[in-house]
């Protein structure tokens, strides 16, 4: 505000283009761009014929293709049993962000609920103990991990590509800091106003925590969403096929005379991109809420 | 509505730091208490223990007949107001007010009457659909204090709660909450560090300090008759003058040498003197106040200066002319008070 109403009256004296603004535009716009560049390409090719962009490589031309790839892409099966379509990896893939996204989240505010707000005689050991994990990611831990859920018999199920992974060392770390900051005095209140363990949970907490919640979800829904190399080693079933590995399956089948279908392919992966993009958009304003400003 | 017993209420901290030592009153039915000390005197762990959000190292705490050392405190049937206020941010003052209420599976048609009835009572009927921080402070101490009345409890817990509010507001929430506590009858116990809002409020005050109840009265009887040269010095603004003089041959003698009282025979040696500023009459007299500077307060003035060495004050009503430097003051023997100057305590 005060920044207003001193450039205000300047406006009219002085020359009304500053170069400081125009410079943070240009970086800003050339930054752009450049990240919208590998969209753009992706849309130009799925409207050219396959064999153009294997002659030719990726051009200004704009083709009529698109149609007739989207089609293919959502509904022509790809798999040997006939039945995996695009519109099922999209499926799964939903069902992979969405279960990451909501598992993580529900075990992450427990965990945190019970570090930050019960007398347990090693939370604060327990909490780094979860916290070091994040020094092991899924790539390092992926034998023993694939042994553990191979023994309970949870290969090629829902349950064991979601369950093993659902643990978080991130979301629990952001809302245990989160909680730690919530004013002791309203947990007196509900205590006194009688208000037990789960009652707090469920009317105080969450519905305080929401912004972080929805910064989490962000978060946990795109980490979900790209899963590739664990759904490709737990599931061998084309059914659970995702939409990451799907796409590498159709440009992966360069052999003999046939040319990959690059048009179905870049389809694909536009369809893979959307999804993260929707989440962001819907959940931005809480999202920046969630990291930053504390509403207490 | 209830009495409260506390019998040997101590509390020593994980640390081993005694916070409250071993400390017995008892609170009537229908009473407004204030507990007042300076910081850290104990005086919220205090008022915690019997909330029963501490728990008791030793002794026996009863809500009315009942003993509740390990009653939880939903179950004490108390009510608390807090300093920062505790509201819940995401919900609004209806559902503020009701939470207590609804925890405790009252049926909702009864929640609304009785939340409505709070708010009218408070002139909160305009804000029940609004946000806490859509309120202003004096708004918000009220919704807590709305929260407390709507459950009817037999108890009502103050912990500091107009220290977040400006000074004039806070005199008007002092009237309000006083007479909001005449009118309902509940038993209630006040903290503060603010010996105006003793004064003001109690019907009985406790004061505190270092863990120990220094004495315990009725703001009269702290004001005019103070146990020990703690209370003299901490309730009362400004505070009871205390000057060093010595006794002997049933004579106090200021250290200037003057005579001013006669004294229970028997003992001899330094004692402290006490007297109240307004106590002291100015014009004529034996003792000599040497002033040094005139405060303009309106009603009234209070003069600061020295009487025998040491630093005095004197309470004169608006009327009476004074001037800088030294001055004949008279101090009625039946005004004053005497302290052992080594303990403090009341001769």
């Amino acid at each position: 505000m005060a920044d207003l109403t001193q450039t205000a009256p300047a406006r009219t004296t002085r020359s009304p283009i500053r170069w400081a603004s125009v410079l943070d535009h240009a970086i800003l716009i050339a930054g752009a761009a450049l990240m919208i560049v590998p969209l753009l390409m992706m849309l130009q090719m799925s409207t050219i014929p396959d064999a153009q962009v294997m002659q030719h490589g990726p051009s200004l031309q704009i083709g009529g293709e698109f149609w007739d790839n989207l089609r293919k892409a959502l509904f022509q099966s790809m798999s040997f049993s006939g039945e995996t379509t695009g519109l099922t990896m999209f499926r799964n893939s939903l069902i992979l962000g969405l279960g990451f996204a909501i598992g993580k989240i529900v075990v992450a505010m427990l965990a945190a609920y019970g570090i930050v707000y019960f007398r347990l005689r090693f939370a604060t050991l327990a909490f780094w103990l979860i916290f070091t994990t994040l020094l092991l990611p899924l790539e390092v831990r992926i034998v023993p991990s694939y042994e553990i859920t191979q023994k309970l018999g949870l290969l090629n199920s829902w349950t064991g590509l979601i369950v093993p992974l659902i643990a978080s060392a991130t979301a629990t770390f952001f809302f245990r800091q989160y909680f730690m900051s919530v004013p002791e005095e309203l947990v007196e209140a509900a205590r006194i106003d009688g208000a037990g363990p789960v009652r707090f949970f469920i009317d105080i907490l969450v519905p305080l925590s929401r912004t972080m919640i929805a910064a989490m979800f962000i978060i946990m829904f795109v980490y979900g969403w790209n899963q590739y190399l664990w759904p490709l080693m737990v599931s061998t079933q084309e059914d659970k096929v995702t939409l990451v590995q799907g796409i590498k399956q159709i440009t992966q089948s360069l052999e003999g005379n046939h040319i990959p279908e690059y048009g179905r392919s870049n389809v694909l992966a536009l369809l893979a991109v959307l999804p993260p993009v929707l989440v962001v958009l819907f959940f931005q304003r809480w999202f920046v809420k969630g990291l930053t400003e504390s509403d207490k | 509505m209830a009495n409260v017993t506390l019998n040997q209420i101590r509390k020593v901290y994980g640390n081993g730091f005694e916070a409250v030592k071993p400390c017995s009153f008892r609170i009537e039915d229908g009473e407004f208490l204030v507990l007042v000390g300076p910081s850290g005197c104990g005086k919220s762990t205090l008022l915690r223990m019997i909330a029963g959000l501490e728990d008791i190292t030793e002794g026996e705490l009863s809500i009315g007949d009942r003993l509740v050392n390990t009653v939880d405190p939903a179950n004490r049937d108390i009510a608390m107001v807090f300093q920062n206020y505790a509201l819940y941010p995401h919900m609004t003052v209806r559902k503020n007010i009701g939470y207590g209420l609804k925890n405790r599976k009252t049926p909702p048609a009864e929640i609304a009457r009785k939340v409505d009835e709070a708010a009218a009572m408070l002139n909160l009927g305009a804000y029940l659909d609004r946000k806490p921080s859509q309120l202003s402070g004096g708004q918000r101490q009220r919704v807590a204090m709305g929260r407390a009345i709507v459950r009817d409890p037999a108890l009502f817990l103050f912990d500091e709660p107009l220290s977040n509010l400006d000074a004039k507001l806070r005199n008007q929430m002092r009237i309000e909450i006083k007479a909001l506590q005449r009118r309902l009858g509940v038993t209630s116990i006040y903290v503060t560090h603010d010996q105006v809002e003793a004064m003001t409020m109690a019907d009985r005050i406790v004061v505190l300090n270092g863990g120990v109840i220094e004495q315990i009265g009725t703001p009269s009887e702290i004001y005019h008759s103070p146990n020990s040269t703690f209370v003299a010095s901490f309730m009362g603004a400004p505070p009871m003058n205390l000057v060093k003089a010595q006794l002997d041959e049933g004579t106090v003698r200021l250290d200037c040498g003057t005579a001013v009282m006669a004294a229970p025979a028997g003992r001899s040696g330094p004692v402290t003197l006490g007297i109240r500023p307004e106590d002291v009459r100015i014009g004529s007299g034996a003792a000599r106040f040497d002033i040094a500077l005139i405060e303009e307060l309106g009603a009234h003035r209070l003069l600061h200066g020295q009487v025998a060495g040491q630093p005095f004050t004197v309470h004169v009503a608006k009327e009476t002319q004074v001037s800088h430097g030294p001055q004949p003051i008279e101090l009625p023997p039946a005004a004053m008070a005497l302290f052992d100057t080594a303990t403090g305590a009341r001769l």
